[in-house]
């Protein structure tokens, strides 16, 4: 039953998990930044938008939250070459969780805009804004202020399912964890450093929305 | 080669579906014993059996359900542990399902008012008594609709196993797609019978939900 840990062994594997650190920060970065700009089109659509779009999105949101990230994965990767769609690991990899992450933060988003007073879009349209820049303007930003926190976990559990794409090669967190585990037959060590990693990027992609917050949004200055 | 048939690429899905319903059915289940003791250690009076409940949900939350895995699957062999990719991938959905679901209960749990507490309590109940007559009984109402909500997360989180090497839909995917070469039905397929598992959760955990809410707004 004794086993006695030696995380010196992983010292000969630094730059590889910096580097997989690296990788999953792209993703999360390019991917969350990609997918909430989806999210926020198809909120859009969803409560604003045309009214043959509705069922489109729709579709896609729940096709998209009712099967697992791995599924979609493979499929975007392995399953769209075969008509003709070719994609890196990488753009693979991002595609799958910017069309993951888009159909959550929809929802998110959208309970956000319906939490809106009517009248803000009343009040809008009241001083000639156009319906789209009324909801730029008017209905946007107060809505996504609301959300933040909960988009914000929603970004921390697409960076927890990016581990995933470790199996179609991209060379993220626990691409480089699964390296080391095979050259030096360390798993605890190789996965327990993998997971403190996730944590700590978890607390920062956490801090750097947060961050995001405090400048997008004004602060109110009417108590609520 | 033998040619396979579109037929043959359902049907072979299908089967092996049977292990992803009867995985997440026995990780459900476990997820939810296992969660009802953190949730009792989560809300009960000693403090710090509230903290180390504290501490297992946000270790279990705040971590990806891969490493998780990884970590009971090549870990613990090295304790001198035989792990089958089964007991695997059963004890760490049940651990992380039970993190999820006590957390989930727990905010049903604070919901009860708290003249429900002291009400009972005047009653000389005991703590235990106290759950088990009063609060539990109300909580489990609200706590409905957000449990059939995690169920899907279950049966998603099952397609991980197939990573470790568990022969469920997700690997039988990839091993279909191997030999067939047309990954695009077969992953489609797939997604489809995932998608036949899952929504039928996700629309009752949302028709139930309405319908509480309508409750609520009668009173």
């Amino acid at each position: 039953m004794a086993y006695s840990f030696d995380f010196s062994s992983l010292a000969d594997y630094v730059p590889v998990l910096v580097k997989g650190v690296a990788i999953t920060v792209e993703l999360i970065a390019v991917g969350g930044a990609l997918g909430v700009t989806l999210g926020i089109a198809c909120a859009w659509a969803k409560t604003q938008g045309p009214r043959w779009l509705r069922p489109l999105v729709e579709a896609y949101v729940e096709l998209i939250r009712n099967t697992p990230f791995l599924i979609q994965l493979f499929f975007i990767f392995f399953g769209l070459p075969a008509i003709g769609v070719g994609l890196t690991e990488m753009q693979a990899a991002i595609l799958a969780m910017v069309i993951n992450l888009g159909a959550y933060a929809c929802e998110i988003i959208r309970a956000g805009i319906e939490a809106t007073p009517k009248g803000q879009f009343e009040a809008g349209a009241s001083l000639a804004m156009s319906r789209l820049q009324t909801f730029r303007h008017v209905v946007l930003v107060p809505a996504l202020q609301k959300i933040w926190p909960a988009l914000s976990s929603q970004i921390v559990i697409v960076m927890f399912g990016s581990a995933v794409c470790s199996q179609i090669s991209v060379e993220e967190l626990t691409f480089a964890a699964n390296f080391i585990q095979s050259r030096t037959f360390r798993a605890f060590e190789a996965y327990i450093v993998a997971t403190v990693l996730y944590l700590v990027l978890a607390v920062l992609v956490r801090q750097v929305m947060r961050g995001i917050g405090a400048l997008v949004f004004p602060r109110r200055s009417v108590a609520r | 080669m033998t040619a396979f048939s579109t037929w043959d690429i359902v049907s072979n899905l299908l089967l092996a579906a049977r292990w992803t319903v009867l995985l997440s059915l026995l990780a459900f289940v476990g997820g939810g014993v296992v969660g009802l003791v953190v949730l009792y250690a989560r809300i009960a009076r000693r403090a710090w059996l509230r903290r180390a409940a504290g501490l297992y949900i946000e270790l279990f939350q705040g971590t990806p359900l891969l490493m998780q895995l990884f970590l009971i699957f090549f870990g613990l062999p090295l304790l001198g542990l035989d792990v089958s990719p089964w007991a695997a991938a059963f004890v760490s959905l049940t651990l992380w399902s039970s993190a999820f679901l006590a957390e989930i209960w727990r905010g049903c749990v604070e919901s009860i008012p708290k003249g429900q507490w002291e009400a009972s309590s005047s009653l000389a109940m005991s703590f235990v008594e106290q759950l088990r007559y009063v609060i539990l009984p109300q909580s489990m109402r609200i706590a409905v609709p957000p449990t059939v909500g995690f169920s899907v997360q279950v049966v998603k989180g099952t397609a991980l196993t197939s990573i470790i090497g568990f022969v469920e839909l997700s690997k039988a995917a990839t091993i279909i797609t191997n030999a067939t070469f047309e990954p695009f039905t077969v992953y489609g397929f797939a997604a489809l019978i995932y998608f036949a598992l899952c929504w039928p959760l996700s629309k009752s955990s949302q028709i139930l939900e309405r319908k509480l809410n309508v409750a609520h707004h009668h009173h």
